[in-house]
């Protein structure tokens, strides 16, 4: 039984990089009404750039986070007005594949440099050792780092001018224009930042398990059942839905094979599309 | 009715290319590479009565061939079936599950439904690659005695290759003849704006489970025939997410919604990733240039080169559907 509750405990830990991950995610599509695709490659970016920068200097990975939140925010900038700004508002068919666009030629340039065999991040921090059960210190550090990245966004969306115009923007784009918000700039930004959430909870990730340039694919799966679970446009709800579904996964993972759980997480996103098509914490009307 | 039609007729010319210029010479090499193109046509051209005709993507296309791929070897190897019955049951089975699963998953609309056919794939992969009867992540082998009843393995390859350009020639078909019908419309209504079309009596639910299963029997049907021919399957190759991808490359950049879009694209992009694959320098890169392209189109040319034609020869449209 105490076997459980640390695989529960594990899962947490795991599920607020998850739920790091799908902010990315939730807060593109709110604001802009996208649904990022690159999402994936991204992730998987955010490991290599880990991998690399950790191989180039060997310093914390922790404090490395601060180049790769920088470089995730150029890149999403690069993305935008590659492949995005032309489509927003047009139909979501031509955004979804602008993006898949761009998502197949970053994995065709990763699969070209990196191959697709498995590489890690050597670090490991020490653990704390309850009774028969370690906690690697590794997740706890990864959980710690995904949870205050969270509370920045959620300050930065609340209680600055420009989270506050990003706020604006995704309620109503024409009102926010009217107001005088340069829209274009608030998207660029939003769409910054969500790619720089991707990417580093790719670099979390990478410090954890082993990766290749396709398990960016795997995350996205994850991120889009923990957006779907919180709803749209909540990105710190999106926080909270990953943990539940990192402790999920920790609750089945002692029971069944790891290879059947896309099956289960793709069940649950069905489930919850159809039952609770708001998120959880939705209300019936919205 | 479709006989009329004169694209009807430029279908059958085309299939009896297909099969009139390997078999001027007995050129192998060239089968090989048209039985490819043939493929590409089939999976576009059912993708296409997705995304073209009702507006709804599929990434997770490749699911019913490579499912009709298991099936089909199965019933083959296993139970010993005749080719041409286990493909066709292959393609019912997958075509019957893809309707149940359609009906579940199609009351999700647009971009929700895209995400959710991600999930199909991985589920289902997940799914074979656990199945014990199916070999798991092995897969399953044909043995050789299994070539004996269509007269040895030279002559089973020939057959198989006919029964791939039937199935080509099936699906443009099917995709003229529902792109002329009462339901093809419905289709349309759907893709121009759902809650229109579901207001003036279209039953959008029932339409989109139909068409998603319609869309799963001939890919099924190759899949079985494919794999039938390779001797061989495991989930990796059968559910190879890039070709998925790559169907929609070929679809978007031929032009979707339109029939010879379809094929014209599959044919085009497949001489072009067989191109690519071959040289050296740019073997890796393929996905990046399928990338760069579908990125291209669908910013500046969103009706992809027959939308061009048309735009350039309006008459066109009377002729290539």
């Amino acid at each position: 039984m105490s076997g459980v509750l640390a695989s529960m405990i594990d899962g947490l830990l795991v599920g607020a990089v998850y739920g790091l991950a799908a902010m990315g995610l939730s807060l593109i599509w709110g604001v802009m009404d996208v649904i990022n695709l690159t999402h994936g490659a991204m992730i998987a970016l955010g490991m290599f750039s880990m991998y690399l920068l950790f191989g180039a200097l060997g310093t914390n990975p922790y404090v490395l986070l601060l180049p790769v939140i920088a470089a995730g925010l150029l890149l999403g900038i690069i993305v935008y007005w590659m492949s995005v700004h032309w489509v927003v508002g047009r139909s979501m068919l031509m955004s979804l594949l602008s993006t898949f666009a761009v998502n197949m030629m970053v994995i065709g340039i990763g699969t070209a440099v990196w191959s697709t065999s498995p590489y890690n991040v050597n670090f490991t921090l020490p653990g704390i050792t309850i009774g028969a059960y370690t906690f690697t210190g590794n997740h706890i550090a990864a959980a710690i780092a995904a949870v205050v990245l969270a509370l920045a966004l959620q300050l930065f969306l609340y209680h600055t001018r420009t989270g506050k115009a990003i706020r604006a923007v995704a309620d109503n784009r024409e009102a926010a224009e009217l107001m005088g918000i340069s829209t274009t700039a608030v998207l660029t930004i939003a769409f910054g930042i969500g790619i720089a959430l991707a990417v580093t909870s790719g670099a979390l990730i990478s410090t954890l398990f082993p990766f290749t340039i396709l398990s960016g694919s795997v995350y996205q799966l994850k991120s889009f059942v923990v957006t779907i679970l919180a709803g749209l446009g909540k990105p710190f709800g999106a926080l909270v839905a990953g943990v539940l579904l990192g402790l999920l996964e920790g609750v089945v993972t002692p029971f069944i094979a790891v290879s059947w759980i896309p099956l289960i997480e793709f069940g649950l996103f069905v489930v919850v599309l159809v039952a609770f098509p708001q998120g959880i914490f939705g209300r019936a009307t919205a | 009715m479709i006989f009329r039609r004169p694209f009807f007729w430029l279908i059958l010319i085309i299939a009896a290319l297909f099969v009139y210029f390997p078999l001027h010479g007995n050129n192998v090499s060239l089968r090989e590479d048209l039985i490819l193109v043939a493929i590409a046509i089939i999976l576009a051209s059912n993708l296409n009565l997705m995304i073209g005709y009702t507006g709804y993507v599929n990434f997770g296309h490749i699911v019913f061939y490579g499912l009709g791929g298991y099936v089909g070897l199965y019933l083959a190897t296993v139970r010993g079936w005749n080719l041409v019955l286990a493909a066709l049951v292959a393609g019912l089975a997958v075509s019957l599950c893809g309707f149940l699963f359609g009906l579940l998953i199609l009351r999700l609309r647009g971009a929700y439904f895209a995400l959710a056919t991600i999930g199909v794939l991985q589920a289902v992969q997940a799914f074979v690659s656990n199945f014990d009867p199916w070999g798991r992540s092995t897969g399953m082998y044909l043995s050789f005695d299994s070539y004996q009843p269509l007269g040895g393995a030279m002559r089973a390859l020939w057959i198989t290759y006919y029964l791939v350009i039937a199935v080509m020639a099936l699906s443009m078909i099917l995709s003229l003849a529902i792109k002329n019908s009462k339901f093809g419309l419905g289709l349309f209504a759907i893709r121009e704006d759902e809650d229109a079309a579901v207001v003036l009596g279209v039953n959008a639910t029932v339409y989109k489970a139909i068409i998603y299963s319609v869309s799963a029997f001939l890919p099924a049907v190759a899949g079985a025939l494919m794999f039938y021919k390779n001797g061989m399957i495991d989930p990796s190759i059968a559910f190879e997410y890039m070709l998925s991808l790559e169907g929609i490359v070929m679809l978007m950049l031929g032009g979707q919604g339109v029939v010879m879009g379809a094929a014209l694209g599959a044919t085009l992009y497949e001489k072009l990733r067989s191109y690519l694959l071959t040289s050296s320098t740019l073997s890796n890169f393929h996905l990046v240039i399928a990338g760069g392209l579908l990125l291209v189109v669908v910013l500046f040319a969103p009706g992809g080169l027959i939308g061009w034609l048309y735009r350039l020869v309006p008459r066109a449209r009377k002729v290539i559907e």
